[in-house]
């Protein structure tokens, strides 16, 4: 199982609290993972991801285990503590402004 | 007896104020989708409890919200909250604008000028103004940055571009306005279902005569000394376009500087901007029941946003232009230094015209007696970036 934070707008528009526990087969990527969460949260699709590009959002970062994973390839593994559920994966919405 | 509804956009999310028709007493609903910006918001002609909104972030991107009732529940077309998804591919979003970049449209058009000259690739980045079919509850225009038109005929599940626009010709030579390019007025011809006008910031005014597949630029006696035409056929940042349904070919443009009206359907514009302190402004609009009755509020300059003199006064035109008369009674007379932007001024149906507009100091004002004296319904809200008016029997 694995959890996924998200920042409150996000939270509010999927309609959920807390957590988000999604299964997502192996092998656990960001892409994998961003898939099985719009699949099951339709109204997130275009909100991380641009709809037609499938790029990043150029204010949202991502994160995991303290490391700092935005600039890593989308097919890249995420580190096991996520793929067990152990550690969350983060979608940040970056700060602007003091 | 008679309601209104007045539907308003504001920076930190949509606020619903609604009265009887004697426009005294006022229930506020709100924010609803608090902490997002709302642009704009607006009821069906046809079905005034279908209300639809654009409701957008610069972290999160469009999202468009829709109601069936009156504005009281909210769902993305197509995605109830909470729904398990179908199996099979996702379904259609509701916030997808993808431009129409197909060889079919014939003209794939990829770039606009930026400011600096050169040319720059065509981003979507939010609906600025929605525009409800006047028969049909499900089909529904979306102005948008970067300039274009989308249509949906699904009750905003789907969104297609009306792609002739954008590739008419001209497009290369749009450019933005500090405000981003944006598509921001949508005007539907009430006696004809095939004319539409629509402007753009800063390209100027567009018609079609054909249901929106092809365009032309109607810009004649537009001039605008800040660009290096000052008459070119495109390039005029317009501010906003009104016209009254009952002589749809008769239309009242703010534009950056100046106040012009056009009687032929946008051939020809002639400046009415009069004794105006300043014709620098954002909103303009007609009063329901006297089509030479014309609002707009004077702007001390571009570099100034704000009201002239810090004092809000409403100006209103009883002649369709040039002879303007100051309306502030109940309104601010110093230290006022808000401004009210495009889409932030309405008109109701009520047999007494309803004038409406926010500022994006929070405050949105009401006149029940055609602008005659003026009352605050609210005062601080986030700053009000729309304002639309719905008459209910």
């Amino acid at each position: 199982m694995i959890r996924i934070i998200l920042p409150p707008h996000l939270r509010t528009l999927a309609v959920v609290q807390g957590e988000v526990e999604l299964e997502v087969a192996a092998p656990v990527t960001r892409r994998s993972v961003l898939d099985a969460l719009e699949a099951r949260y339709p109204m997130l699709r275009g909100a991380i991801r641009d709809h037609a590009t499938l790029q990043r959002r150029p204010f949202l970062r991502f994160f995991a285990c303290e490391q700092d994973l935005t600039h890593d390839p989308p097919d890249a593994p995420l580190p096991d503590a996520v793929a067990s559920g152990k550690e969350p994966f983060i979608v940040l919405g970056a700060i602007a402004g003091g | 007896m008679s309601k209104v509804r007045v539907l308003v956009g504001t920076r930190k999310g949509a606020f619903i104020l609604t009265s009887d028709g004697k426009r005294e007493q006022w229930e506020i609903s709100g924010p609803h989708f608090a902490g997002w910006e709302l642009y704009h918001l607006k009821g069906s002609p046809a079905d005034p409890n279908r209300i639809y909104a654009s409701q957008t972030s610069g972290w999160f991107g469009q999202i468009i919200q829709r109601s069936d009732d009156g504005g009281t529940t909210w769902h993305q077309p197509g995605t109830p909250p909470g729904e398990n998804p179908a199996p099979g591919p996702p379904k259609a979003a509701s916030n997808k604008f993808v431009y129409d970049i197909s060889p079919a449209t014939g003209k794939p058009l990829t770039t606009h000028q930026w400011y600096d000259g050169t040319q720059h690739p065509w981003e979507f980045k939010r609906v600025w103004h929605l525009e409800p079919s006047l028969t049909d509850p499900d089909t529904v225009y979306a102005g948008v940055e970067d300039a274009a038109m989308f249509r949906s005929t699904d009750g905003g599940e789907n969104w297609h571009e009306l792609p002739g626009l954008r590739g008419h010709g001209t497009g290369p030579k749009w450019q933005p306005g500090a405000g981003g390019m944006c598509l921001h007025t949508i005007l539907l011809d009430p006696s004809d279902p095939k004319r539409m006008y629509i402007a753009i910031s800063a390209a100027g005014a567009f018609r079609t005569d054909d249901g929106g597949n092809t365009w032309k630029p109607i810009n004649k006696g537009l001039y605008s000394q800040y660009i290096p035409n000052p008459t070119a056929e495109v390039g005029h940042c317009v501010h906003h376009i009104a016209m009254n349904p009952s002589r749809p070919g008769v239309l009242f443009m703010q534009k950056h500087w100046h106040v012009m009206r056009s009687d032929d359907a946008g051939e020809q514009w002639n400046k009415v901007s009069g004794n105006l302190p300043t014709d620098f402004g954002f909103v303009i609009d007609v009063h329901t029941h006297e089509p030479e009755t014309i609002y707009v509020v004077p702007i001390k300059s571009d570099g100034e946003h704000y009201v002239h003199e810090g004092k809000l006064r409403v100006y209103r035109s009883r002649t369709g232009g040039n002879e303007w008369e100051p309306l502030s009674r109940g309104l601010p007379q110093k230290d006022c230094y808000v401004n009210i932007l495009r889409d932030a001024m309405a008109v109701d149906q009520l047999d007494k015209c309803g004038v409406y507009f926010g500022t994006t100091g929070g405050q949105v004002y009401c006149s029940a007696d055609a602008g005659d004296s003026w009352n605050a319904i609210v005062r601080d809200l986030p700053a009000v970036l729309s304002v639309e008016v719905q008459t209910l029997a």
